[in-house]
């Protein structure tokens, strides 16, 4: 690949799919790592160990809904903890998959085809296991659905005031536009698969999810239009979602969450872990079933660009943070701020520093993003600091408010731990199942990636 | 994080003389900022497993199961099962069903009543109040009396009658006893003895002479571990007679405490809050007000509230009073020598005290020698407050005996064998018993030995017959106060267990068989001589809960010539003092089974579940100890051990350990908790004990404090002044904070055109005293949490002490400030609960729906005073068919997962309410009263309707000190502070400043 | 490449989305229904009880006022249940051997309560108080509904908080005169809602702040 560099310099930049890629080639390999190849081995680790986690889940909330909210640290003051930092950093991870695929399209960002199918599939995971959280943590969560407006003998609304209500209904939409855009972004895949199909069972079930689908240009028609909608649907949801969590904190009076800051600053954050995540999981994926040739190493190139940039503008709402608790001229902002760097959570909010804000600046070099041993690991810290930095809002800016009196610690429970790795697991457990019955890569979409000579070997070879 | 460097106080002392200006802080670890403060708090990490593992052990037993709740919201989904209403048979003429009736009574403690008030419902004990009626209670009540009533339903009391340990019955036992009782007869009772407490139910003194005359050679001992012996002795010595000494802090200007924390503990010190508070309680008659000075070894609520304290080890606390003495040049007593800055105090006290004879007062701690309580009468003497603000009367105890010398004499007997008979009436000497004494082996030399106890305790285990005792508000009975004011104690309930009450047992042995305690009592008052016809009499007597013209007479006494007795006692002075002294919750060991004492923050130090070896920063300097540090004290052979808790304002090479804890056969809550300090107790020697040996044990021992930080960080929390700067400047408190314009407000604003309610809390009559904690724990059906939760900050009292310090470390100042929902009338908890379980109602409450809550602890995190609590597991206990009696019907008692706060008491509001408007008209002023502001003894809370510019409380509330605490947020908070004032000496004060 | 569905799979397919559409909107309908329904809520549905009463026979056949065993209804938040003395203040004359009553005098004898179904429960987290609606005009009827006719006695209310609110945010609807309130036989007047608004006015009722969250619950 190197000596590429020194051929082609800037004029011609890395293919977005490898030489001597064709219809017939893409198609071929890909739907037969679900068809006919094996389960690789590595697949076959993950998957072991992330049911291991599923099952940690399982009985964690097992033992949570038993017992009570009374197994998690929280404590009074600091009421949320890990329950809500979880859900934030999820909700956020969630956001990649809709950006890629909706903003990316409009922006007509050609690149994205090789990677969006995976991202939206993450992102559809993700807000499933943050959508969890405000279930989880309540302390009746048995009676979650009174958040919703329905029809009830009590004769009684939600309280449409609470950002608590603006965040089911933004979740719920966000979870139904980005389901609707992956399956509808599947189906003539899934038409393929069903064409590809060795057994009777497999045609049946790609056949139904197909939804008859037989590539007519009337077919085509309908489905861009559809995909175009639905891509300008989902494109202000990956604004408005992150920017309604924020409103948890920016619409309380708590310092350290009073700020008006929030909603772009958590959007970047969401952006920024949402490239993290898809990078730590596209690494390893592409490595074990080989697909290099689609996701390329420019693929990689450009998402840690993303990741470089976003990683800029979250660093910059954390100065701003820190202007604010100066400029504000309230003792208690100031001190909230002071607390954070030298309290006794200094150490989170440094690790946050250190992980969001400094590491991430060896992206400028192309060396390292070229090094996708490199580019794994930063993605990893990044995801990582992104819950730091969660953990630091809520935690740090709870445990010491307004009344000194009423100060407090929190320290984390095995079952924190256990929640938190379990959605980790139920996270990796379907997104590794996803990879084994579906076309990973959205094969027709990446055609348009190919180079005209093989774009025509293509037509021959679906003219048949 | 796990290297641990040690707390360097040196560090500590410089950073705080460093800052300038009022600076306030809370904990040394919290000044220091040591890594060993955030390992401090890193401690009980290891233990987080232990949530639910140790669901039934002994200090979280309130908090079984919960998985057995779990599915408990399914019931919305499930047919709620059928009710059954069961009416009476024949309905008591009084009763009207589902309202409550309250029947006057008493409590006691330490033999000396308490007028209260008790709440029925349906039948049942549900709440108690004082009685307005009564002299030492006036209306208010202390954190012990409001907990007795958990003591009633306490699933651990002794139910059966015990023969060696294996269940018996009352018949058997009194078959048992007809022998030996005919042998004593022979013998006139030279082998019988009765041991009891204090005794000032005149009923029991005519049985005990009863028995006397039948067995005249039987003795009647008398014992408790927290005694009035020194003060008898003092007495003897002034005035050659016992007589009952009586402070009326009403009409003090100046009070001088020497080691008296008479606003915290003693028979009278409810009534005594009242009187003082009278003085403290500004509203612009600055001119009365009183000055405070206190010289103290252990820090007390007293000396929070001293203009001046100065600390001092209880053994030099007598040099102190030497020192005034001869300032008021009283003969035959010498200046003792002492530090040139207390000589300067003492000399600023006396020219102050001199300023006001005849209208001061000097008191001494009922734990001081017999001399310094002489000289304190010999003072009061030279000052003329003799007849004016003290006053002398009889003992009102039915014999007042030297309790220490009358067990020594019992002891004696019993290890000679000369007693055949021991009857114990209450008390427990296996645990509290002075450890020297071996009273446990001396019992053994006992052939019968029976114990009338409320629990099958330490020394129920070594009696050969064991009498379940009918607690208060299930016998009849009768008590004296302090003053002599008698009350007839009359039942609220049938007793829960087949127990028996003092005089039942008293009654069997002097042959009156199968007598009921009534018969005893009315027996009793008949042959007395009434004013009244009996019924009527008993009638009003009953109604009002007091008898009339019973207060004890005031009588003239002579001050005796000083004798060598006066003379300064040679204690030697080496090493360490260790103070003993009654746990201000759990008094002497008594109330070791009460959760809520258990759980209450002690005033001072916010320690719950525990009591703690209190020393100061500099001795814990010197022994290069800190906080939850083991350390092994020794005192003339006994040993215990102990964990470390460091007292700022503790005098130096001193330490304190409270009494009553380290019960053996306490019950489920009470047993092995904290240490046995009885095991260091000598007879003899009061409070303090002189050449403790103290060493490093290396262990450690967790403390559930539930305050971390002391500090105020230059907050505007507790705003005080002196009275110069108030009346210069009457409004300093409401200048300390921005004040946002009303109406700024996202949200239309609240119209309250009926009532509105509002609460003042007095921060300069406050004295941190926790009794409105159990108050309102009682009347809100509080669960307690156990001490792991507490440690975990999951304490679910609605009300809150905070307690700062300010200045010095090794004398600060100290505030408390009672904190609770201040029903914003802009609440951030409201906005943002998601399914509208908390909301704002049309009197301006800020109300919880415990039933509509899901718990999202939003509302809880938003709070910016941090007053709600959340049931984070299944706390109250819904299985005990006791405590389920115990619960007050007009509260929810909430369950796992819901948040609760403080109500202002809604359902009196709603009862005041629904009975004004059935009768037609509106809410008197004072008409609803809180549990809270009901129970405080110095009235600091007051509680009405703001929008009738004639209450009370509307007048507090256009007071110059009125503030509301952090204002500036514009939650504008319907309950607000009244800012703290002193008033101070200007010499000491320039003094102290030098 | 042989076709994997038959041609009419394509109507089954389009239907499905449909029929499923609706199939999940009638489970959700039919929950609803069977939350409100006299199953769950016991609504018009006659209890046992231990001994058959009826107040038909009492009200309407004796004339015996309601006051006269609801002793506190005017005075309490509990209506008040008769002990067994008040049924013995007649029985002990009348019926004495009649079968029907063997469990009135058994307690009478014995001391030993009746056990009445409660027909009217509420939640306890609901405090409802009779006394303040029987003086501010609430019927008997109107919630309790034609007990006078009633053999045995049944629920005629949902007693769900719907149905409390429907009055406490417009008591003008049902009000009537403090003198009507146990007269069975009233027929309130074509100006209801006119009339009902002069009483609530007249009876100082504060219909904003009957619907505080407070007002029921603590």
């Amino acid at each position: 690949m190197s000596e590429h560099h020194h051929i082609a310099g800037v004029d011609a930049p890395l293919p977005l799919v490898a030489h001597g890629e064709t219809y017939g080639s893409i198609t071929e390999n890909i739907t037969a790592t679900v068809i006919e190849k094996k389960t690789p081995k590595g697949v076959k680790i993950t998957l072991t160990v992330t049911t291991v986690l599923l099952i940690v889940f399982i009985v964690a909330v097992w033992k949570l809904f038993s017992t009570g909210v009374g197994i998690w640290g929280n404590n009074n003051p600091v009421g949320w903890a890990f329950d809500i930092t979880n859900f934030v950093w999820w909700i956020g991870i969630g956001h990649a998959g809709t950006l890629i695929s909706a903003v990316l399209l409009l922006l007509h960002q050609h690149w994205r085809n090789a990677i969006n199918r995976f991202a939206e599939a993450m992102t559809l995971f993700a807000v499933a296991c943050a959508g969890m959280f405000p279930i989880l943590h309540l302390g009746r969560p048995w009676l979650a659905y009174w958040l919703g407006p329905y029809p009830n003998t009590m004769s009684m609304w939600p309280n449409f005031r609470s950002p608590l209500v603006w965040d089911l209904f933004a979740i719920s939409t966000y979870l139904t536009v980005s389901f609707m855009f992956w399956f509808v972004g599947l189906i003539p895949d899934l038409a393929s698969m069903r064409d590809r199909a060795k057994k009777k069972w497999q045609k049946v079930i790609y056949g139904i999810l197909a939804m008859g689908w037989r590539g007519s240009a009337h077919h085509w028609h309908r489905y861009e239009l559809a995909y175009l909608l639905l891509g300008g649907l989902a494109t202000p949801l990956v604004v408005s979602v992150h920017s309604v969590v924020s409103f948890d904190f920016a619409a309380s009076v708590i310092p350290g969450w009073h700020a008006t800051i929030f909603p772009p600053y958590f959007v970047a954050g969401a952006i920024y872990s949402g490239f993290a995540m898809v990078l730590s999981l596209v690494i390893p994926v592409r490595k074990m079933y080989h697909m290099e040739a689609y996701i390329t190493d420019r693929h990689l190139d450009y998402m840690a660009k993303v990741m470089l940039a976003t990683g800029l503008i979250v660093l910059y709402g954390y100065m701003t943070e820190l202007f604010f608790a100066y400029y504000s001229g309230s003792e208690y902002e100031g001190f909230m701020m002071w607390n954070r760097i030298t309290g006794p959570y200094w150490w989170s909010y440094a690790a946050l520093i250190l992980c969001n804000g400094v590491i991430p600046q060896f992206l400028w070099f192309k060396k390292v993003r070229s090094s996708t041993l490199i580019l794994f690991l930063i993605s990893i810290v990044v995801n990582v600091g992104m819950w730091l930095e969660r953990f630091v809002i809520i935690v740090t800016s709870l445990h010491r408010d307004f009344l000194p009196a009423s100060w407090g610690m929190f320290h984390p429970t095995v079952w924190d731990w256990a929640t938190y790795a379990g959605t980790l697991g139920l996270f990796g457990c379907l997104m590794f199942l996803f990879l084994r019955v579906m076309p990973m890569i959205s094969m027709f979409e990446i055609k348009h990636l190919l180079p005209w000579k093989g774009r025509r070997i293509g037509t021959s070879a679906d003219a048949e | 994080m796990d290297e641990k460097q040690p707390l360097d106080i040196a560090t500590i002392r410089q950073r705080l003389s460093g800052s300038n200006g009022q600076q306030y802080w809370r904990s040394l670890e919290q000044v220091a900022e040591t890594e060993e403060f955030r390992e401090f708090l890193h401690r009980e990490f290891p233990r987080e497993a232990s949530v639910w593992e140790d669901g039934v052990s002994r200090r979280s037993f309130m908090k079984i199961m919960g998985a057995s709740l779990s599915l408990a919201g399914l019931s919305a989904c499930v047919k709620a099962p059928d009710e059954k209403i069961i009416p009476y048979v024949k309905q008591p003429e009084i009763m009207v069903p589902g309202r409550p009736l309250s029947f006057a009574t008493a409590f006691t403690l330490g033999g000396y009543a308490t007028g209260i008030l008790a709440t029925s419902n349906m039948g049942r004990p549900t709440k108690i109040e004082g009685n307005p009626d009564h002299p030492y209670s006036l209306g208010s009540t202390d954190a012990i009396t409001q907990a007795s009533l958990l003591t009633l339903y306490d699933p651990d009391r002794s139910q059966v009658v015990l023969n060696k340990g294996s269940i018996s019955t009352w018949g058997k036992f009194l078959d048992a006893i007809q022998l030996p009782l005919e042998i004593q007869r022979s013998l006139k009772g030279s082998g019988l003895r009765i041991l009891t407490e204090t005794i000032t139910s005149p009923t029991l003194g005519a049985q005990l002479k009863a028995l006397l005359e039948m067995f005249p050679q039987a003795k009647w001992h008398q014992y408790e571990p927290v005694n009035l012996d020194e003060v008898r002795e003092g007495s003897m010595m002034a005035f050659g007679e016992n007589v009952q000494t009586h402070y009326h802090f009403d009409m003090a200007d100046v009070v001088l405490s020497l080691d008296a924390d008479f606003l915290g503990t003693g028979a009278a010190h409810v009534r005594h809050s009242r009187d003082f508070a009278s003085r403290r309680r500004v509203e612009g008659r600055s001119a009365l007000m009183n000055r405070l000075y206190v010289a103290e070894s252990t820090p007390s609520i007293t000396g929070g509230m001293a203009d001046h304290r100065m600390r001092a080890k209880a053994s030099h606390v007598e040099s102190i009073a030497r020192a005034v003495a001869a300032g008021l040049g009283i003969a035959g007593i010498n200046a003792p020598s002492i530090t040139d800055k207390q000589a300067k105090w003492v000399s600023a006290v006396v020219r102050d005290l001199q300023k006001h004879k005849g209208a001061s007062i000097v008191v001494a701690g009922d734990g001081q020698p017999a001399v310094v309580h002489a000289i304190v009468h010999a003072i009061n003497h030279a000052l003329e407050n003799n007849g004016e603000t003290v006053t002398y009367t009889d003992s009102p105890e039915v014999s007042s005996v030297n309790q220490s010398e009358s067990l020594q004499s019992l002891v004696k007997d019993m290890q000679s064998g000369s007693v055949d008979m021991l009857i114990m009436l209450g008390n427990n000497p296996v645990y509290d018993a002075p450890a020297d004494l071996k009273f446990e082996e001396a019992l053994s030399k006992v052939k019968l030995n029976v114990r009338l106890g409320l629990y099958e305790d330490e020394t129920s285990a070594k009696c050969t017959w064991h009498i379940p005792e009918s607690h208060y508000l299930e016998a009849w009975s009768d008590a004296r106060a302090f003053d002599g004011t008698t009350t007839i104690m009359q039942p609220l309930i049938a007793p829960l267990y087949n127990t028996k009450s003092a005089h039942e047992l008293l009654d069997e042995l002097t042959g009156k068989s199968g007598r009921k305690g009534y018969e005893v009592i009315t027996e009793y008052w008949k042959n007395q001589k009434l004013s009244l016809p009996f019924d009527e009499f008993w009638r009003t007597t009953l109604n009002n809960g007091v008898v009339a013209d019973t207060v004890l007479p005031t009588k003239s006494v002579a001050l005796q010539a000083a004798t060598d007795a006066w003379k300064p006692s040679t204690t030697s002075d080496q090493g360490m003092e260790l103070i003993l002294r009654p746990d201000p919750n759990v008094w002497d060991g008594r109330f070791a089974n009460n959760g809520w004492l258990q759980e209450l923050p002690k005033p001072t130090t916010k320690l719950t579940w525990d009591n703690a070896a209190h020393i100061s920063p500099a001795t814990a300097e010197k022994l290069g100890v800190h906080n939850e540090d083991v350390v092994e004290l020794k005192c003339d052979g006994s040993m215990v051990e102990a964990p470390v808790w460091i007292s700022p304002g503790h005098p130096d090479d001193s330490m304190t350990l409270h009494l009553g804890y380290g019960r053996t056969h306490a019950g489920r809550v009470g047993s092995g908790v904290g240490v046995n300090a009885y095991l260091l107790r000598s007879s003899g020697s009061g409070c303090a004990r002189q050449g403790l040996e103290v060493r490093k044990t290396g262990k450690q021992y967790t403390l559930a404090c539930t305050q971390d930080h002391f500090s105020m960080e230059g907050r505007e929390i507790v705003r005080q002044s002196t009275v110069e700067t108030f009346l210069a400047d009457p409004t300093f408190a409401q200048k300390l904070e921005h004040n946002p314009t009303p109406d700024q407000s996202l949200y239309p604003q609240h119209e309250y055109d009926g009532y509105a309610w509002g609460m003042t809390i007095d921060l300069n009559s406050c004295t941190g005293c926790s009794a409105c904690v159990v108050a309102c724990q009682s009347e809100n059906n509080i669960p307690i949490v156990g001490k792991e939760q507490v440690h975990r900050g999951r304490e679910m009292q609605w009300i809150r002490i905070d307690r700062y310090f300010e200045g010095s470390l090794d004398e600060p100042e100290m505030h408390t400030q009672p904190v609770t929902c201040m029903h914003c009338e802009n609440a951030p908890c409201e906005v943002v609960c998601p399914v509208a379980a908390t909301t704002h109602d049309s009197e301006g409450l800020n109300v919880m729906t415990y039933n509509r809550c899901v718990g999202t602890r939003y509302c809880a995190n938003n709070c910016p005073y941090k007053v709600r609590r959340f049931n984070f597991l299944q706390f109250s206990d819904v299985e005990t068919e006791t405590y389920k009696m115990m619960r007050n019907p007009d509260v929810t008692v909430r369950n796992r997962g819901v948040m609760e706060k403080c109500t202002y008491c809604v359902q009196r509001i709603s009862h005041a309410r629904i009975d004004a408007k059935t009768e037609g008209r509106s809410i008197r002023d004072g008409e609803v009263t809180t549990a809270c502001q009901s129970a405080c003894p110095s009235q600091a809370i007051t509680f009405g309707d703001i929008n009738d510019e004639k209450s009370k409380v509307a007048k507090l509330k256009s007071d110059p000190r009125n503030y509301g605490l952090l204002a500036e947020l514009n939650t504008k908070p319907r309950t607000s502070y009244l800012a703290k004032l002193k008033n101070p000496n200007p010499e000491i004060e320039h003094l102290e400043v030098g | 490449m042989a076709q994997i569905f038959h041609p009419s799979f394509k109507v089954i397919s389009r239907a499905s989305i449909i029929v499923v559409a609706i199939v999940l909107a009638l489970v959700g309908y039919a929950a609803a229904e069977m939350y409100r329904s006299g199953y769950m809520t016991n609504q018009d549905i006659p209890r046992e009880q231990p001994v058959p009463f009826s107040h038909e026979h009492h009200y309407n056949g004796l004339g015996i006022q309601c006051g006269y065993c609801h002793t506190s209804v005017e005075k309490s938040s509990f209506a008040g249940i008769p002990p067994t003395h008040t049924c013995m203040t007649c029985h002990s004359q009348i019926w004495t051997n009649a079968g029907m009553l063997q469990p009135v005098r058994t307690s009478y004898q014995t001391g030993k309560s009746l056990e009445w179904v409660r027909v009217h429960d509420l939640p306890d987290f609901a405090y409802f108080n009779h006394s303040i609606h029987v003086s501010k005009g609430m019927a008997c009827q109107v919630c309790h509904g034609d007990v006078n006719v009633m053999p045995l006695v049944w629920r005629t209310k949902s007693l769900q908080m719907r149905w409390c609110l429907e009055c406490h945010r417009a008591p003008e609807n049902f009000i009537r005169p403090k003198e009507e309130i146990y007269n069975f036989a009233y027929t309130p007047p074509d100006d209801q809602i006119a009339f009902g608004l002069k009483l609530v006015k007249e009876y100082d009722v504060k219909t904003k702040q009957l619907s505080d969250c407070s007002i029921c619950h603590r």
